[in-house]
């Protein structure tokens, strides 16, 4: 029950006694990554067990779960960022455009693999230093102020800074920060774009932008959320994958997950019953 | 109930004894701080009639003409201090950035550990090492390998004796590194995680996420600590003192001999004779004493500036 | 990779080790200290030097046993002074004072921590020296203890106010006064970081010179009481160092050997008390 490279999607749900091992091919979508057989330790303690996936090329992909599921720990896995802690420890394969990320540079990979994390954290910088950072390290030198209108306008953000890009980013507000660190995760053009629950720490109001956001994002670059909130799942992403103490127990397309769970532990979950 | 009463209030007053017995000891504290600015003041008057600011523009120092003059002495702390700042500061930020970004947490804390014992060296010791490790290598290597080709760079003109304004930045130097490591490391250790992650996420290597975003999210406080390093070597007395050549002279090469404020009072205070002589050493001591106040706030200011910055949420 | 990238790898590595050899050069300077110290002043060091008097000019030998007995004096007057002072003055920041007035008391407590030594030296010189027209180990004390009092103070503050309210709370609900309680139980909960920084003060007042340059200013023989100048380890080194007699600087790094050995146990003591030691007593 795996995708092969570069071929459809297909659906995971883990086979447990009594259940039928459902299986349908989109054979129209090619991958972006690849997750397979990986395990995740930190010290001595498992945290993900066999966790096989994959992110659909320019759709969002999203993974839900109750909190400690190990959802965000995987999300952290496909851009490496699980190295910044010494003592963490990953099992298997992880592939981007079909070639393994664990055996390639971790720098090169983290300009195609970007994040935006759940706090905003804009650096210490003005608003255009700040997206500007990226193109900067990687050599660019011309053409970087229209390259941070562009950003800024596919975050949204362009009409309420363009006034005051060399403002300090703190001045702006938690949703406008957090609009402006996507901005900067564009910015260096990453094939993938991974956010891991970008709207906790936001109002209703700046969730709502972000969210419409995404949506327009993907035909940019593939997305892959970390979300503890169902509806928001359901309503920005194209695929999504439950995970439960470590495990992906279901991966489907998200009308069909929320509509017609396969497995019994889903349908608990997005009925509220735990989590 | 009388007697119940009588012995709460014999309770409540030995709780007030305590209160203005401690009060006392408090308040001595404050009395003691403002007596001896007073002291300072007042001890330092003949001079401050006579000379005025003038004292501040003269380069005479001359105790047999009872006419006496700060500047050579301002200029020998100045250079001093800028020399073992050039030297204290790249060294102590680089081994700041080792302890605090790349270091395990064991290793840095066991290298911390060292760094605290290399502050506790008292003066006279690194002016002991001065003397008989510093002097003999500024003579006989330092000053060779500068002076022959660039000799005719007025900073490195002239011979050398061994002691001088280089020799006591460098002393001064080995003595401030521990104060900018120490605050420096603290800084940096409460720079959000995030930040640095943020920069890796971008495509940073190590040394970018650590030099074009960590450091200067701290570079506040790591300012801060420089301030304190500059605090103490104006103050520094023995060290300077005996490496630094006692020659009232304002000299533009490093190799000549100087003085500073702190090693003109340690030499000459108790052979001063007259009370113009000995209150011109009290008004340098006043002299010192401001500039070590107004450095020491702001390093403090600044310090404080930067901890908070780290713990703020974003909006 | 590109070349670029190789060139950005290449100087991240570059860069990351310098900062590692910077660590390693500062660290080194405390042990090069250390070899040079034990090496010139290990042959030096003997039972003379501890127990005889400094002998005249020209002649070899002897010791500084009045400048051991000189530092000791001072130190332990200048702990009677100072001590007390930061640690009832701490008392009462923590446990009575009110915010602004417990704000101006230790302003001035860092402003004094500030000053320059050789300043406290001018300064005990006026108001010790001066009055009594002559250099004592009482105005050497006076200096030496002027410098504990910040340290003393601000670390009995800390120690105090870190003690948990559980505990205090515990000792009133029991009908204890204030006093009582701080004294049966929030101090004896916080002594270990107190008595830390009382060491960690000594320490740094035992090796200080300038202060008592004109204050306690120097013998080169006993000084009997309390009211006469006194020879003090710190005081030796610098007058001996800076002579031109040969001998005179094997003295000296005999001295520093000992002063130094002497400062850096009490740290590492210190450090160790607080370290193995949790502030407050488990139940």
């Amino acid at each position: 029950m795996e995708a092969s490279p570069n071929q459809g999607i297909s659906v995971n749900v883990a086979a447990t006694a009594g259940s039928a091992a459902t299986r349908e091919n989109f054979a129209s979508i090619p991958l972006r990554m690849r997750v397979s057989k990986v395990d995740f330790y930190y010290g001595s303690k498992q945290i993900l067990f066999n966790v096989n996936m994959g992110i659909a090329d320019k759709r969002v992909t999203a993974l839900i779960g109750p909190s400690g599921c190990g959802k965000s720990t995987l999300l952290r896995t496909l851009n490496r960022m699980h190295e910044t802690f010494s003592n963490s420890r990953l099992e298997g394969e992880i592939q981007l455009d079909g070639q393994n990320i664990l055996a390639q540079d971790v720098t090169s990979l983290r300009r195609r693999v970007g994040m935006v994390f759940q706090r905003p954290n804009p650096f210490p910088k003005s608003i255009f230093d700040n997206i500007a950072y990226g193109p900067r390290i990687n050599g660019m030198k011309g053409a970087i102020a229209e390259l941070v209108e562009k950003s800024l306008r596919h975050a949204a953000l362009w009409d309420e800074v363009k006034d005051h890009l060399h403002k300090s980013a703190y001045e702006l507000s938690g949703g406008q920060q957090q609009r402006l660190c996507i901005a900067r995760a564009l910015a260096v053009e990453p094939e993938v774009l991974l956010l891991d629950e970008p709207c906790s720490a936001l109002d209703p109001i700046s969730t709502a932008k972000i969210e419409e956001l995404l949506v327009e994002l993907k035909s940019l670059t593939t997305i892959a959320i970390v979300t503890h909130n169902m509806q928001q799942a359901a309503r920005v992403s194209d695929f999504t994958g439950f995970f439960l103490t470590g495990q992906m127990i279901e991966f489907n397309p998200t009308p069909q997950l929320f509509t017609t769970p396969g497995d019994p532990r889903t349908e608990a979950y997005i009925t509220g019953r735990f989590g | 109930m009388a007697g119940s009463r009588s012995f709460l209030s014999r309770l409540r007053d030995g709780d007030e004894i305590a209160r203005l017995v401690t009060f006392l000891f408090a308040a001595s504290v404050v009395l003691i701080t403002v007596l001896l600015v007073y002291e300072l003041w007042i001890d330092s008057a003949l001079p401050r009639q006579k000379f005025g600011l003038h004292f501040f523009v003269t380069t005479v120092w001359d105790p047999v003409l009872d006419q006496y003059g700060a500047l050579p002495f301002v200029y020998g702390t100045l250079v001093t201090s800028a020399v073992a700042l050039l030297i204290a500061v790249p060294l102590g930020i680089g081994a700041s950035i080792f302890l605090a970004e790349l270091a395990p947490a064991r290793i840095s804390d066991t290298l911390q550990f060292f760094i605290d014992l290399l502050a506790a060296v008292p003066s006279v010791i690194y002016g002991l090492l001065g003397i008989f490790i510093v002097v003999p290598i500024m003579r006989e290597v330092i000053y060779p390998v500068l002076n022959k080709p660039l000799g005719f760079l007025p900073i490195f003109k002239g011979p050398s004796y061994g002691v001088g304004f280089l020799t006591a930045g460098i002393v001064l130097a080995i003595m401030v590194i521990p104060y900018i490591i120490s605050v420096s490391r603290e800084v940096l250790l409460s720079v959000p995680r995030d930040q640095r992650e943020a920069a890796l996420a971008l495509g940073s290597t190590r040394w970018e996420s650590t030099w074009k975003v960590v450091v200067p999210f701290a570079k506040t406080g790591i300012m801060g600590s420089v301030f304190l390093a500059l605090a103490r070597a104006l103050g520094e007395t023995m060290a300077v003192t005996m490496v630094i050549g006692n020659t009232p002279q304002i000299a533009a090469s490093l190799f000549a001999p100087g003085y500073s404020i702190a090693a003109v009072i340690a030499n000459e205070f108790t052979e001063a004779t007259g009370d113009l002589y000995l209150q011109s050493l009290i008004e340098l001591g006043l002299v010192l004493f401001l500039l070590t106040f107004v450095l020491n706030g702001m390093a403090r200011l600044l310090i404080i500036v930067t901890t908070q910055k780290g713990s703020k949420v974003t909006n | 990779m590109s070349v670029r990238l190789r060139w950005r790898k290449f100087v991240s590595n570059f860069m990351l080790t310098m900062t590692g050899v910077c660590a390693v050069v500062s660290v080194a300077a405390l042990f090069f200290i250390l070899g040079y110290l034990v090496y010139n002043g290990g042959t030096s060091v003997n039972w003379a030097f501890f127990t005889q008097l400094p002998k005249p000019v020209g002649e070899t030998g002897g010791g500084m046993a009045n400048a051991i007995v000189g530092s000791a004096k001072l130190l332990l007057a200048a702990s009677l002074f100072g001590v007390p002072i930061g640690f009832f003055g701490g008392i009462y920041l923590a446990e009575f004072s009110g915010a602004k007035v417990a704000g101006v008391v230790r302003y001035a407590a860092d402003l004094l921590n500030g000053v320059p030594s050789i300043v406290i030296g001018i300064f005990a010189y006026s108001m010790v020296v001066l009055p009594f027209k002559h250099f004592s180990t009482l105005a050497g004390s006076f200096a030496l203890g002027l410098m504990m009092i910040p340290i003393t103070l601000r670390s009995t503050e800390e120690f105090l106010n870190g003690v948990p309210r559980t505990l205090r709370e515990g000792a009133m609900a029991l009908g204890a006064s204030k006093w009582k309680t701080i004294t049966t139980v929030i101090v004896p909960a916080a002594y270990r970081g107190i008595l830390t920084a009382i060491l960690l003060a000594l320490a740094r007042v035992a090796g200080e010179a300038a202060p008592l340059l004109f204050t306690a200013f120097g013998n080169r023989f006993w000084s009997p009481g309390w009211g006469q100048p006194t020879a003090s380890l710190p005081e030796m080194i610098f007058r001996y160092a800076g002579s031109p007699y040969e001998d005179w600087h094997r003295e000296a790094w005999a001295a520093g050997l000992v002063l130094l050995g002497f400062i850096l146990i009490i740290n590492i003591l210190a450090r160790t008390i607080l370290s193995r030691g949790i502030a407050v007593p488990r139940s």
